[in-house]
C-alpha cells in the first residue's frame, strides 16, 4: 500500500514502474485526489531487484510504502466468527480456519479490496483505511 | 434417575459431572445410555447471535433537584419513560436519533439500542439527556449527564424473547438484492443465511420442554440469569419430526440478568444494513440429566435437526407460510446445500465459535460449584401456535 501526503499525486508513478522497473501492476484500489492525502494498493509482479528499485524510486516523492499490508482491515477482537461474510468473500480471503469450532480467519494475501466484507459484516469488524 | 437437589448437591460439592452438548454425543455413543446418565449431571447448551426483543431497564436515582423524565435518550437512543420517574428501558432495535433509517436504501444504521447495551456493558462513560414537563415534587425539566453502569441502581437486562427454538435458512428468490435481518441475501438464491448453534443449542436439546421451563438458571452473557416466562411468539405446537424436533421456529425464553456481572465480549451491538441495528447475546443453559431419557435429547446431531428454507423476497414479508425444502444443520455448517437441484453457499448469523466457548465456559463454572441449577416452576406451554395479526376494519358503535 503507497500512501501518498499531500501534493505528490500529479507525478505518474504507475507509468514509470512500468516503462523503467519493467513491473506489472494490478492495481486494487485507488482513491488519489490532487490537494489531498491519497492512498494506492497495488500487486506489483516482477524481479526481486526491480522491485526494490522500484520502492527505492517510489520512496523519493516522499511516498509511504506499506509491503505487508493492506487497505483493508479484520479485527478478530471484534469479530464474532459468525460466518455471515463466507458467502461475499470472492477469494475466500475470509475463510473458515477451523471447521470444528467454524473460527474465521482472514488470508490478507487473497484479499483483492472489493469491500464486501465492509458491507456485510454486522460487528464492524472488517474496515478500510481509505 | 437423579433430582434437581442431588443434582446441586454434587455442584456445590464439586463433584459433578458435566458435559457440553458437543462432547456428550460421542461420551453416549462410546459408554451407552444408561450408565452415561446414571453418570453424568449436567449437559451445558448454548447459543449466540442477535437475539431482537432484548433490552434492560435501567434506574438512574435522583438527581439535584428531582426530575420525572417523560423524555430521555442515551447517547441519542430513545428509551422509554413511561414507567417511573428514573426508570427506563432502553430496547435492542431503537435506532439513534436522527438517524436516516432507509432514506438513502439500504441504511447503514451504525448505532442504536443494541450499541448502547454493549457500550454500558463495556464500562464506557455514555450521556443521558432527559426532559420533562415539571410537578411540585420533581421541578426539574431539562437534565444532560453523564453516567457508566457502576452509576446507575440497577441495570438489569429483560429480553422477552430469545433463545428460538429452531430458525429458518434464507434465501431470494427475486432478481435485486436483500437487506434483511437475515443479511444480505443475493438474488436468485445466490446464498442462503441460517441462524442456530444446531446440536448446541438450548431448546434443541430439550425440545419437549422437559427441564427447560419458568424459573429455570441460564448463563446470560456472563451473568446468572433464569427464565422469566415463555418468550413471546412461543409456540411449541408446530410441526415436528419423529424425534420430537420442531421444523420451524418454535419455542422462546424470556430471559433476565443483572448487566453489571455481564461480560462484554458476549453482548455486542449489530448492524444489518438495510434493515435497522439490534443486539447479539451469548446464552447458556444447563439441562440437569435427569433421566436416560433427558440424556437421550440432548444427544442430537447436527443432521437429526432441519431447518425450514424460506424465500424472503416475497414468502416471508407477504406471509404466505410457503417453506421451499428443509435442509439439516449438518448440511449448513458444511457451507453449501441443495435447493431445487442447485448448490446454494451457505453462510451464519450466529456464532458457533462463541457458542461452543459459553458452553464451556458454563460447564467450568458448574464443576467449580460456582453455578448451581434451579428447578422451573411451570413449564413451558407445549401445544401453542403462532397467531397472525387480523387487520380489521374499524367497527361502528
Amino acid at each position: 500500500m503507497f500512501f501518498f501526503p499531500k501534493c505528490e499525486c500529479e507525478k505518474p508513478i504507475i507509468y514509470h514502474l512500468v516503462k523503467d522497473h519493467n513491473l506489472k501492476v494490478n492495481v486494487f484500489r485507488a482513491k488519489v485526489t490532487p490537494e489531498e492525502e491519497g492512498y494506492l494498493v497495488l500487486d506489483l509482479t516482477g524481479t526481486e531487484q526491480d522491485i526494490e528499485r522500484a520502492v527505492d524510486f517510489v520512496k523519493t516523492f516522499n511516498v509511504t510504502v506499506n509491503a505487508a499490508g493492506k487497505g483493508l482491515t479484520w479485527d478478530p477482537e471484534r469479530c464474532t466468527h459468525c460466518g455471515h461474510c463466507l458467502t461475499h468473500c470472492p477469494t475466500h480471503a475470509l475463510y473458515i480456519a477451523d471447521p470444528a469450532t467454524r473460527e474465521i480467519a482472514f488470508d490478507e494475501v487473497k484479499c483483492i479490496e472489493c469491500l464486501a466484507c465492509i458491507r456485510v459484516c454486522t460487528f464492524n469488524a472488517c474496515a478500510s483505511a481509505f | 434417575m437423579k433430582t434437581y437437589a442431588e443434582i446441586n448437591k454434587r455442584i456445590e460439592a464439586g463433584k459433578a459431572v458435566v458435559m457440553t452438548a458437543e462432547e456428550i454425543i460421542g461420551y453416549v455413543e462410546q459408554h451407552g445410555l444408561e450408565p452415561a446418565a446414571q453418570e453424568v449431571d449436567v449437559v451445558t447448551t448454548a447459543t449466540f447471535g442477535p437475539m431482537c426483543s432484548s433490552g434492560c431497564v435501567l434506574n438512574f436515582g435522583h438527581s439535584t433537584p428531582k426530575i420525572r423524565m417523560s423524555e430521555a435518550w442515551i447517547q441519542d437512543v430513545l428509551v422509554y419513560t413511561g414507567l417511573a420517574a428514573v426508570d427506563v428501558y432502553l430496547g435492542a432495535t431503537q435506532l439513534r436519533h436522527g438517524d436516516p433509517a432507509n432514506m438513502y436504501h439500504p441504511g447503514e444504521f451504525r448505532y442504536g439500542g443494541g450499541h448502547v447495551i454493549e457500550d454500558l456493558v463495556a464500562g464506557k462513560t455514555l450521556q443521558l439527556f432527559a426532559l420533562s414537563y415539571g410537578t411540585d415534587e420533581y421541578p426539574l425539566r431539562e437534565l444532560r449527564t453523564y453516567f457508566t453502569i457502576q452509576d446507575l441502581n440497577q441495570a438489569i437486562m429483560l429480553n422477552p424473547r430469545n433463545c428460538y427454538q429452531n430458525y429458518n435458512v434464507a434465501v431470494n428468490d427475486s432478481d435485486r438484492t436483500l437487506y434483511t435481518y437475515m443479511g444480505v441475501l443475493e438474488p436468485n438464491r445466490k446464498n442462503a443465511n441460517y441462524c442456530s448453534a444446531g446440536q448446541l443449542s438450548p431448546l434443541l436439546n430439550d425440545p419437549l420442554y422437559e427441564t427447560i421451563g419458568v424459573g429455570s438458571k441460564v448463563w446470560l452473557a456472563g451473568a446468572q440469569g433464569h427464565v422469566y416466562a415463555e418468550g413471546t411468539q412461543h409456540a411449541g405446537g408446530g410441526p415436528r419430526t419423529e424425534r420430537g424436533l420442531p421444523t420451524g421456529g418454535a419455542g422462546t425464553l424470556a430471559l433476565t440478568a443483572d448487566m453489571k456481572q455481564m461480560r462484554p465480549e458476549f453482548v455486542r451491538g449489530v448492524t444489518f444494513r438495510g434493515y435497522g441495528v439490534s443486539l447479539a447475546i451469548g446464552i447458556g443453559v444447563p439441562i440437569p440429566i435427569l433421566s436416560p431419557d433427558v440424556l437421550k435429547r440432548t444427544c442430537v446431531k447436527d443432521r437429526d435437526i432441519l431447518a425450514p428454507v424460506v424465500d424472503y423476497s416475497n414468502d416471508y414479508p407477504q406471509n404466505t407460510g410457503r417453506v421451499i425444502c428443509h435442509v439439516n444443520y449438518e448440511q449448513l455448517r458444511g457451507g453449501e446445500i441443495e435447493v431445487d437441484g442447485k448448490q446454494v453457499q451457505v453462510g451464519s448469523i450466529s456464532s458457533y465459535k462463541k457458542a461452543h466457548e459459553i458452553a464451556e465456559l458454563l460447564a467450568d463454572e458448574i464443576r467449580r460449584g460456582e453455578f448451581l441449577l434451579a428447578e422451573p416452576h411451570a413449564p413451558l406451554p407445549p401445544d401453542r401456535t403462532m397467531k397472525p395479526l387480523p387487520r380489521r376494519p374499524e367497527q361502528k358503535p
